[in-house]
């Protein structure tokens, strides 16, 4: 249809993908577990009000919690059972949360069953205009949707249509650019059906003319299977080269339709609206068929544990029962991550659930986890080389470890997006993205 | 509470010990073909070609000098770290680099103690005051160099390359000025006869004198003879992107510009130009000293920069200077401006600078 962008951005790294130890693997459905613990706040925005009370019975897909704003999204059982008394925890990124605890009651859906319910059907592409916009961006809303990338923001936010700044294209990210997780990979695979159909409301909420769904060319049978599924569509499949972080939106935007996003914008600035195809697939269910997000396809993967696989796990399942369910961790297990290695987050305890942002699993042995041993930054500039933004990351992050925001600000920490391209090609092994997170944390309580 | 309701482990697996879990910041892989040390090692495996070629020329001379600088760089480095309670720092290998090259810059008929000297003021002045590795403001080899150039002015002036009679285990193809020396001599005196080693290889209209320059069986450092060893460590260091690519062109490309400037005001064919590209030490520093990361600067523009600035007063000195090389003086003086290219050369984020919140 149009004219696309230049297909890559400059910048980036290349680490080793190690999709291959779960990229075969079809997604299984988790045998229902005895307990789900279900975060109240699990996107970026206001925390959810619990609407339960301890040994209320709840049904899968019931509200739970009710959304504590626009910016925020409602949360639902994810298994029947009954609730348990409000508890805390702790998210892998640190923020203590509310949870409530559901203990499994009889379940009337599980295995083959549940896949149906969730994926199974006819998924239409016609006649989708059907549903109003206000229409689609309520029901997305009313089913707690957040983006299933990574940052969770809730999905309705970005689809209100917005007078001022109109939507053109939809760019739905199947990239995954992330080494090792596999989940947005099989979903392309196997659910191509949800996937388009979604694409297809969410383009109609925002008002987008054009779709078009990004993939790395090291997933040719995703890439395939979609090509051939989009056909009779408006929809384009867009192929771009394996690159981290490609999965950025602001890399993919650049690379598919070569605009560039302002720094301390969004992609809404440039005319365009980001969605993940996991995030698609949620949509289509919620608005053709009014089911909330209650599962999410989940990869764990790495070496450090025994089977890896891609399962369909109800949200609030412990990482503990994913692992188990995957042959348990092997002896050489070092280092558990919320994602993928690049930005994933080590946790330190198994109980932690998982959220609608739970992408994936990943367990390094201490082996192929990176060694914290630090030496001296000898200025080679090979942070420079790799900054997908095109910042100096070891100049802001030497400002931010001894607080000279001053410098930081003139270095443009502000326009960091945490990639961690120049922590891994550091040859001295200096934690600069953790360094800058930090600085960016840090520098808005230094302004005031 | 949770932890009670936990299921059973799978079937068949021992108690399950709580496993050791590692809470590390991201990313948690690292690109281990590329550490610090191996960095260094990748400047020393580059050094390989010019070591042969010099052992090539100078026979056992070189071998000794290069060893004996090496050591020597590694020790002080040793002795002040251990001092300064920093421990062992020689194992990141940047010692033994500096020792290298050091040597590799020094002529071939340097005495002994001036390698030792030059090692000492190298590590100890250069690099341990200002606080070990990455922390110099000057490239330690060249300021180690700069030293003995002026503290044993007799034994490394321009007399240094000529060989004396005396030594007779010296090659024969070195008992002459160096190209440079020779270059400038017969510039000056173009009506005149010249001397006669300068005559000996009037080099202006000589094709069989640039082939020399390039093969390296002509006089000079140690390291500087062979253009054609220095072009294949350049394609090591630019393969292992050890070094950046915009250094050397800089500075090879900017003497080039101004040598052939030159070459088109006196007339002639492109002997003058690559008699400057190929003689002296223009190429091994453009490869080995002035891509020092530590003394260069950060940003890519920057570096083009810095290597433009090289070769300019490669060019400037070679022409008007008394000593006979210029790239040692040159490297010092742009690593002088480096903080300044860094700060004129911050970029610009894609998407354009951050907005100013009010």
């Amino acid at each position: 249809m149009t004219a696309t962008g230049r297909m890559d951005f400059r910048g980036g790294v290349h680490p080793p993908e190690r999709k291959s130890l779960s990229a075969d693997a079809a997604i299984e459905v988790l045998p229902t577990p005895p307990e789900v613990r279900i975060p109240l706040v699990q996107h970026i925005g206001a925390p959810c009000e619990s609407l339960v009370k301890p040994k209320t019975p709840v049904a899968m897909g019931e509200m739970i919690g009710k959304a504590g704003g626009f910016v925020s999204a409602p949360v639902h059982a994810s298994i029947d059972g009954t609730c348990g008394m409000a508890d805390v925890t702790t998210l892998p990124n640190a923020r203590h949360v509310a949870v409530i605890p559901i203990t499994a009651g009889p379940q009337t859906l599980s295995g083959q069953g549940l896949w149906d319910a969730i994926f199974g059907g006819e998924w239409p592409t016609r006649h989708l205009e059907d549903h109003a916009p206000q229409q689609i961006v309520e029901a997305i809303q009313a089913a707690g949707i957040v983006g299933q990338g990574g940052a969770a923001f809730p999905t309705h936010v970005k689809l209100v249509r917005n007078e001022t700044k109109p939507i053109d294209t939809l760019l739905v990210n199947g990239c995954e650019c992330e080494p090792y997780l596999t989940a947005d990979h099989r979903m392309m695979i196997q659910l191509p059906g949800p996937i388009i159909s979604g694409a297809l409301l969410a383009a109609q909420a925002a008002d987008a003319k054009q779709i078009i769904i990004a993939i790395e060319d090291n997933k040719p049978v995703a890439i395939d299977n979609l090509r051939r599924a989009v056909r009779g569509t408006k929809i384009q499949v867009v192929v771009l080269p394996t690159h981290y972080p490609m999965g950025g939106e602001k890399m993919t935007i650049r690379a598919a339709l070569g605009r560039v996003v302002p720094t301390g914008g969004l992609p809404l600035d440039v005319g365009v609206v980001v969605i993940n195809v996991g995030t698609a697939a949620a949509i289509a269910r919620a608005v053709l068929r009014g089911k909330p997000l209650t599962h999410r396809v989940v990869t764990v993967t790495g070496s450090g544990v025994a089977r890896p696989r891609n399962l369909l796990a109800p949200i609030g399942v412990s990482y503990k029962t994913l692992i188990e369910h995957c042959g348990g961790l092997t002896d050489q297990a070092a280092r558990v991550l919320s994602g993928g290695p690049m930005m994933g987050l080590a946790i330190g305890n198994l109980d932690t659930p998982v959220t609608k942002g739970t992408s994936g699993i990943t367990v390094l042995t201490s082996q192929e986890a990176r060694k914290a041993e630090e030496l001296q930054c000898i200025r080679c500039g090979r942070c420079v080389d790799v900054c997908p933004v095109g910042l100096v990351p070891t100049k802001i992050a030497l400002a931010c470890r001894f607080k000279d925001w001053d410098l930081a600000r003139r270095y443009h920490l502000d326009a960091c997006i945490e990639c961690g391209c120049c922590a891994y090609i550091c040859p001295s092994g200096i934690p600069l993205v953790q360094l800058m997170r930090m600085g960016k944390a840090e520098i808005p309580r230094k302004k005031k | 509470m949770s932890q009670a309701q936990q299921p059973a482990p799978a079937a068949g697996s021992q108690p399950p010990a709580e496993p050791v879990l590692i809470v590390a910041p991201s990313p948690h892989m690292g690109n281990i073909a590329q550490t610090t040390r191996r960095m260094m090692l990748d400047v020393l495996l580059a050094l390989v070609p010019v070591i042969v070629a010099s052992m090539a020329v100078f026979g056992l001379y070189a071998i000794q000098q290069i060893a004996l600088c090496m050591l020597a760089c590694m020790a002080f480095e040793a002795m002040f770290s251990m001092l300064r309670g920093k421990g062992l720092t020689i194992i990141d290998g940047s010692a033994a680099v500096t020792g290298a090259i050091l040597a590799l810059s020094l002529p071939w008929s340097a005495p002994w103690y001036v390698g030792v000297v030059g090692s000492l003021i190298a590590i100890g002045i250069a690099k341990i005051i200002f606080g070990g590795l990455g922390q110099n403001l000057f490239n330690p080899a060249m300021v180690g160099r700069a030293f003995v150039m002026i503290a044993f002015a007799g034994v490394m002036g321009a007399s240094a390359y000529v060989a004396p009679a005396s030594r007779t285990d010296a090659p024969h193809a070195v008992t002459q000025a160096t190209p440079m020396t020779a270059r400038r001599e017969a510039a000056r005196k173009p009506a005149v006869a010249t001397a006669p080693a300068a005559a000996a290889t009037q080099p202006a209209t000589d094709w069989n004198y640039v082939k020399r320059l390039f093969w390296g069986n002509v006089n000079g450092s140690l390291g500087e003879t062979s253009a054609a060893a220095c072009i294949l460590g350049a394609v090591y260091l630019l393969i292992r992107r050890t070094a950046s690519w915009e250094i050397p062109l800089g500075m090879v490309g900017t003497a080039a510009v101004i040598a052939g400037l030159m070459n088109l005001a006196q007339g002639g064919g492109p002997e003058l130009l690559l008699h400057h590209l190929f003689g002296g030490a223009l190429l091994f520093g453009a490869v080995y000293i002035a891509t020092d990361p530590v003394t260069s600067p950060l940003t890519p523009r920057g570096k083009l920069i810095f290597g433009a600035g090289c070769g300019a007063l490669v060019m400037l000195l070679r022409v008007f200077s008394g000593y006979p090389e210029g790239v040692m003086f040159a490297v010092l003086l742009m690593n002088s401006v480096v903080p300044l290219i860094n700060r004129w050369t911050i970029p610009t984020p894609i998407g354009g600078p951050a907005p100013v919140k009010a």
